[in-house]
């Protein structure tokens, strides 16, 4: 058998298992995304506080996070949380890989996310706060009709950025069992050894994956632009 | 209508307000002069609180502003402020950029803050621009819809800092058009310029400021044409 047909041969066997796991990694992914959103833009407004305990707060959250390895991360709320839980409580805390990877990620990204939407609304002109302000919106209001919208377009390209790198990290989660994109590839080739086709397979996926979503950020970007002008 | 007795304003070891005293009547348009830096901008921007002042009192209606208890979002309602750069909304239409604060602030249905919205178009001479983004529009029609928007939330009192410096020349007489005629409505207005012709025309009053204070304050004719302290004479004589 020669080389092309080695190839060929594992990667057509492979490649059904490697669809299913790059489902989960965009499942994983997305969640996280729309969480770490969320998560976000609280952490990011909480930096920005005039409160210094929740700017404090919010503050330490984002250090600690991007300080520290999205692997022990995920280590900690998989293992260390049921470990916890046991040592309080006296009962077994099992959690479920998906669940535990999706809380990871979320407060992962989070911490990220913060960061843009900091960095988005100090970039909103400061006068855009004055004008609010002085017809008469309170400062929850100025934030959610003047600011947030112009904030919102400026770190859509910062965004889109970070769901590629979340998902390419995603992989790390290989290591708790997750049958994501490159779980699915190790579990293959540990009973073939076919890592080389095996491994080219996933990384063409991650590619695919990570192009469509900068292609879909280019589109996003240049259709605001267009409502921005038109 | 406004009182501002001995009003000061530092920023850290800079003293920008030191001490200012002055009375605005109802239906009174004044006018504030002075050279760069000598703190008109910031007496202005006292005025609705966008800074704080570090001590002193004003009162506006009644109410005394720098009262604990003074629900400031309230006062600002009845002022209404017009900035040398706009500021407009600039992700909103000319329609939405006048209709949005009467309908979060002051909950008016869509329906009746777009009507209020129209109405002030028309009034500002932009009827056929609702539709427009700021970018669209040129520097003079952004102006104009400024003062609409703040005209929106029916203020007592309109505060204008510099409201035609930033525009190209041709454009600053369809802005000074539309305050002229607010004026001439009975609107009580603060304006902070360097059009001296407005201030002749329109102003009841002119308040000379430098360095922090009001330095001379009278009647546009007494004070352009027989300014009576040293640094009046010496400012009117660069500028005029
Ligand atoms: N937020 C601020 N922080 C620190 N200093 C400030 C601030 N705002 C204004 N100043 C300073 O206060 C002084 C007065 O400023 P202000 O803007 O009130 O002057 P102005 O009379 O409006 O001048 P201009 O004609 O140039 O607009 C200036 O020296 C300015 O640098
Ligand atoms: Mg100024």
């Amino acid at each position: 058998m020669n080389v092309l047909e080695y190839y060929a041969k594992h990667l057509g066997a492979v490649f059904p298992s490697l669809l299913r796991g790059a489902v989960l990694t965009i499942q994983v992914t997305a969640l996280s995304e729309m969480f770490g959103i969320i998560i976000g833009m609280f952490a990011g407004l909480g930096k920005l506080s005039k409160n210094k305990i929740i700017k404090g707060f919010c503050g330490a959250y984002v250090d600690l996070i991007r300080g520290t390895p999205l692997l022990v991360q995920v280590f900690l709320i998989y293992f260390g949380l049921p470990n916890l839980v046991l040592q309080i409580t006296g009962n077994r805390f099992p959690i479920d890989p998906f669940v535990a990877a999706v809380w990871a990620c979320s407060i992962n990204s989070g911490a990220y996310v913060a960061e843009i939407f900091r960095s988005g609304i100090q970039s909103i002109e400061k006068g855009q706060m004055e004008a609010a302000r002085s017809l008469g919106m309170n400062k929850i209001q100025a934030m959610r009709y003047i600011i947030l919208p112009q904030a919102f377009r400026r770190i859509i390209p910062p965004l889109g950025n970070e769901f590629i790198a979340l998902m390419k990290d995603t992989s790390i989660l290989s290591a708790i069992g997750l049958e994501e994109l490159v779980r699915k590839g190790q579990l293959y080739t540990s009973s073939t050894f076919a890592s080389f086709p095996v491994y080219t397979g996933v990384m063409l996926i991650y590619l695919v994956m990570t192009m469509t979503v900068s292609r879909f950020v280019t589109y996003m970007e240049r259709r605001l632009k267009v409502i921005d002008r038109s | 209508m406004i009182v501002v007795k001995n009003l000061y304003k530092d920023f850290g070891n800079l003293k920008v307000l030191k001490g200012v005293n002055t009375f605005i009547k109802e239906q009174e348009v004044v006018v504030v002069i002075g050279p760069s830096g000598s703190g008109k901008s910031t007496f202005l921007r006292c005025l609705n609180l966008l800074e704080e002042p570090t001590s002193g009192e004003i009162i506006i209606d009644g109410v005394n502003l720098l009262d604990k208890n003074t629900d400031i979002n309230k006062v600002r309602q009845g002022l209404g402020m017009v900035f040398q750069r706009f500021n407009l909304f600039p992700h909103m239409t000319a329609l939405e950029n006048i209709s949005i604060a009467p309908m979060k602030v002051k909950g008016l249905s869509r329906e009746e803050a777009e009507k209020i919205a129209r109405d002030l178009l028309a009034k500002v001479d932009l009827r056929d621009k609702e539709d427009y983004l700021p970018d669209q529009l040129s520097g003079g029609q952004q102006q104009r819809v400024a003062i609409a928007r703040a005209l929106a939330m029916q203020p007592k009192i309109m505060l204008f800092d510099e409201p035609t410096s930033a525009l190209d020349p041709e454009m600053v007489g369809e802005v000074l058009a539309v305050m002229k005629n607010l004026a001439k409505e009975g609107m009580t207005m603060v304006v902070v310029t360097h059009e001296m012709g407005f201030a002749k025309e329109v102003g009841d009053r002119v308040l000379f400021m430098d360095e922090g204070v009001i330095v001379e304050e009278g009647s546009p004719e007494e004070l352009f044409n027989n300014p009576k302290h040293p640094r009046t004479k010496s400012f009117l004589s660069k500028i005029l």
